[in-house]
């Protein structure tokens, strides 16, 4: 009995023992995915549900645009703005390849660095988001009702559109600047006259009206490396900042040349008195060739070639430029909510210097001049400056507020997130990032009312963050809670080409404004048709026009013959579907571009060279029904000179 | 004997505990697969006359000018798919007005994604033609303009 009662308690403890291990084991699996931290819950969006957040993310050497949601992560939607996009056809179908014309001619590729949404009173208000072409200047203007690149402006008389663009409290402006000093205008010499000949140039661009943008005047600058920049807001309204770099004026090993200065500028413009002294005429008729590419209505890309501009020399404007002396080399320049703080992201600099709006007023009243450059004033570094953040981490780049009084700022070299309080400049938190941060976004931080839930850290280097993916990884962001005084890292996600700079704005302002498809009775294409009962082809001599159309799951005419080896055909395909969420798309073998992918109410154009006699099928390449699979057709293609009637039709 | 442990109750929940695991609550919870549209679940009046905003039709003497609306709009939006005399991708619709009711119709031009999805006859049409019937964004005023359109028609007798 003693025994069997041992063997008993043996077992009982057993058994408990083995229940209590799966009871905890199971806690500790549940925490991971709901609770922890809460960090899971945090950002868990269910299914069908919707983030709060729109997160628009510049796609770097992809030229294109990002949209994600928070705080998900999830990717929404890769807009085409400055390349070729063989998904939807953007830059190869008729319709949509003069977007991406210049005074180049059609470059099919840019570096797209910085998203920037429209604003009223200081605010993301959801009309527009506009963004740079690095390499071959330009701004894209997409309208957030399509998500679709909408208008492209060249810049003329720069190099780098690097400090672009950047809005106005109320869209009035884009500013731009040259991030590479250049001969303006071009012109044949050598490299060794940089110091005494190359010239900087920052541009004032219209934006407020779709169609109207226009550079509206540009200013010459010294050569140096204008970098980033960002408008004034409030009583700072009417300036724009620039950070400047290379102040040096190297123009070999800049890594090392370009380093010298204890301290580089930040240009502080009053644009304002850029429009009085345009207004009294001191502006000088300048050269400089330069494209504007516009989605007409009938939605047509149609380019126009400009030339000139209006250049404004600071010597015969006084009060229209002063250097601030901002230590060193720096890069961000980011102005905070109330527009009285201007923070420079000294990149090699040990503290993080904040200028005074008001007193960079009084000190111009003082004339508190400690020098002179090209007639532009340099102020007393100590008449301007507000407050130096100590310990802000290495390499301090960006910064972005919350709102609330607090700001964030993040360190390249030492990889973290530094927040830090405006007027004491006392450091209250830091938080690790993975890795190397370059910019970091909270959703309005850079306007007059930011949101404040939520950071996004954009990072270059990727590492170990992921399962590895050969040796390119994709960039890596994280999204941190910034609602209490600690900050929280709640999630890793991946991007999409390079993110440089993002936007983000609550997803109300925008999701009730979505176009869902294309009226077919406004549909003004001159090869659309409104109904199936237009489809036809026509012969105008070696060129044949297809009036097709598509619905669910046909193309009419789905047979053709009397086609030629030799003939250009064109594919005009209209999207009779007039229901969200359903394009058709069109590819036929042998085509040397892109498919189309032409949404609801929507005329797209596809040229074909048939090279060889046959009989070649088309179909639809967007998987659109039950009977997708049958929705395709044939064209027969006979011999040059062959008298096959041209004859077509669907059903017969 | 009271106070000793009972072995095989143990033995049982620990069993239970393993069989059900850590998801077995919220396994539960989740709804059973989509059971809308279950006929017992319309009224007599939706099985008449559709599910839609269709609710009252006044029919008079053929009205020639609405008929003419209703035709412009079915050459644009409708005839990709519908003949009047043989079936097309949908049904042929000469006699579509001997067959259904004046609501039916229109609902079924209003609203398709939920008749297609709950109405018994939209199901069985679905499964019949394998194509959606797709939402032309289509007024009110349209599917009435429609409807008179579709009253002129007079079916072939062969």
């Amino acid at each position: 009995m003693k025994r069997n009662n041992r063997n008993t308690v043996i077992a009982v403890a057993g058994v408990l023992v083995a229940v209590i291990v799966l009871a905890t084991s199971c806690q500790q699996a549940q925490r991971g995915v709901i609770s922890g931290s809460d960090a899971a819950s945090k950002v868990y969006v269910p299914p069908g549900s919707y983030d709060d957040y729109y997160a628009f993310m510049s796609g770097g050497y992809s030229g294109q645009v990002t949209v994600m949601g928070l705080p998900s992560g999830r990717l929404l939607k890769n807009i085409a703005v400055f390349s070729q996009h063989a998904e939807n056809g953007w830059g190869y179908s008729e319709e949509t390849k003069a977007m991406l014309n210049t005074s180049y001619g059609f470059i099919p590729w840019d570096d797209s660095h910085h998203p920037q949404l429209s604003q009223t009173d200081g605010v993301p208000d959801g009309r527009w988001l506009f963004i740079n072409a690095n390499n071959t200047p330009r701004i894209a203007r997409i309208d957030l009702a399509t998500f679709e690149t909408e208008e492209i402006l060249e810049i003329p008389n720069s190099a780098g559109n690097h400090a672009s663009p950047f809005i106005t409290e109320n869209s009035e402006y884009l500013v731009a600047a040259t991030r590479f000093s250049v001969p303006i205008p071009q012109r044949d010499m050598s490299i060794d006259e940089f110091k005494e000949q190359f010239k900087g140039t920052i541009s004032f661009i219209k934006a407020d009206v779709v169609g109207d943008m226009d550079v509206e005047f540009q200013i010459m600058l010294p050569g140096y490396d204008y970098d980033v920049s960002h408008a004034g807001k409030g009583p700072s309204h009417g300036w724009a900042f620039f950070s400047t770099y290379n102040t040096e004026q190297a123009h070999t090993l800049k890594e090392v040349n370009a380093s010298q200065n204890d301290k580089d500028f930040i240009a502080a413009v009053n644009w304002r008195r850029g429009e009085e002294c345009l207004a009294e005429g001191v502006g000088r008729q300048f050269g400089g060739e330069y494209v504007h590419n516009i989605v007409g209505e009938n939605r047509i890309a149609v380019s126009h070639a400009r030339s000139g501009t209006t250049m404004i020399y600071p010597e015969d404007c006084d009060g229209l430029v002063y250097f601030l002396p901002t230590p060193k080399s720096p890069h961000g320049v980011d102005v905070d909510p109330t527009g009285e703080y201007i923070v420079g992201g000294g990149k090699l600099a040990t503290v993080l210097p904040v200028h005074s709006f008001s007193k960079m007023l009084q000190a111009i009243e003082d004339e508190a001049f400690e020098s002179e450059v090209d007639g532009i004033p340099v102020l007393d570094y100590d008449a301007v400056i507000a407050g130096e953040v100590a310990n802000a981490g290495l390499g301090p780049l960006h910064t972005e507020f919350d709102g609330k009084g607090n700001a964030y700022t993040t360190a390249f070299l030492s990889s973290e997130i530094v927040k830090w309080k405006l007027g004491t400049w006392e450091v209250v938190d830091r938080i690790p990032v993975y890795y190397s941060v370059g910019h970091l976004m909270i959703p309005g931080g850079d306007s007059r009312e930011p949101w404040g839930q939520y950071l996004v850290a954009m990072n270059k280097m990727t590492k170990d963050r992921y399962l590895p993916t050969g040796p390119e990884l994709a960039h890596s962001a994280q999204l941190i809670d910034i609602t209490g005084e600690k900050m929280e890292m709640l999630l890793d996600f991946p991007t999409m080409g390079e993110p440089h700079y993002a936007q983000g704005i609550a997803a109300d302002l925008i999701a009730s404004n979505e176009v869902r498809m294309f009226p077919i009775e406004e549909n003004s294409h001159p090869y659309g048709v409104k109904s199936e009962a237009e489809a036809r082809v026509e012969r105008d001599g070696n060129d044949v026009h297809v009036y097709m159309s598509s619905i669910r799951s046909h193309f009419a005419p789905d047979n053709i013959e009397g086609i030629r080896v030799g003939d250009k055909v064109h594919f005009h395909v209209t999207n009779l579907e007039q229901d969200w969420d359903v394009p058709h798309g069109f590819a036929v073998i042998g085509a040397r571009t892109s498919e189309l992918l032409i949404m609801p109410g929507d005329t797209r154009t596809l040229i074909w060279n048939p090279q060889r006699e046959g009989v070649y099928p088309f179909y639809c390449t967007d998987f659109c029904s039950a009977l997708h699979q049958e929705m395709q057709g044939y064209v027969r293609v006979s011999p040059r000179g062959s008298n096959t009637p041209l004859t077509f039709g669907t059903g017969s | 004997m009271r106070n000793r442990p009972h072995i095989p109750a143990l033995t049982a929940t620990l069993v239970l505990f393993l069989i059900v695991g850590c998801g077995g609550a919220s396994d539960s919870e989740q709804a059973t697969p989509d059971q809308a549209g279950d006929q017992s679940s319309l009224t007599a009046d939706q099985i008449e006359n559709g599910i839609g905003p269709a609710v009252e039709v006044n029919l008079g003497p053929i009205d020639e000018a609405m008929a003419a609306k209703g035709e412009a709009i079915f050459t644009s939006k409708c005839a990709a798919c519908h003949k009047m005399d043989k079936r097309y991708v949908g049904p042929p619709l000469a006699d579509v007005t001997k067959r259904r009711s004046a609501r039916f119709i229109m609902n079924m031009m209003l609203n398709p994604d939920q008749m297609i999805r709950e109405h018994p006859t939209g199901k069985e049409m679905f499964a019949t033609y394998m194509t959606p019937m797709p939402s032309q964004n289509l007024t009110e005023e349209d599917a009435r303009h429609l409807l008179e359109y579709l009253r002129t028609q007079v079916p072939v007798v062969e």
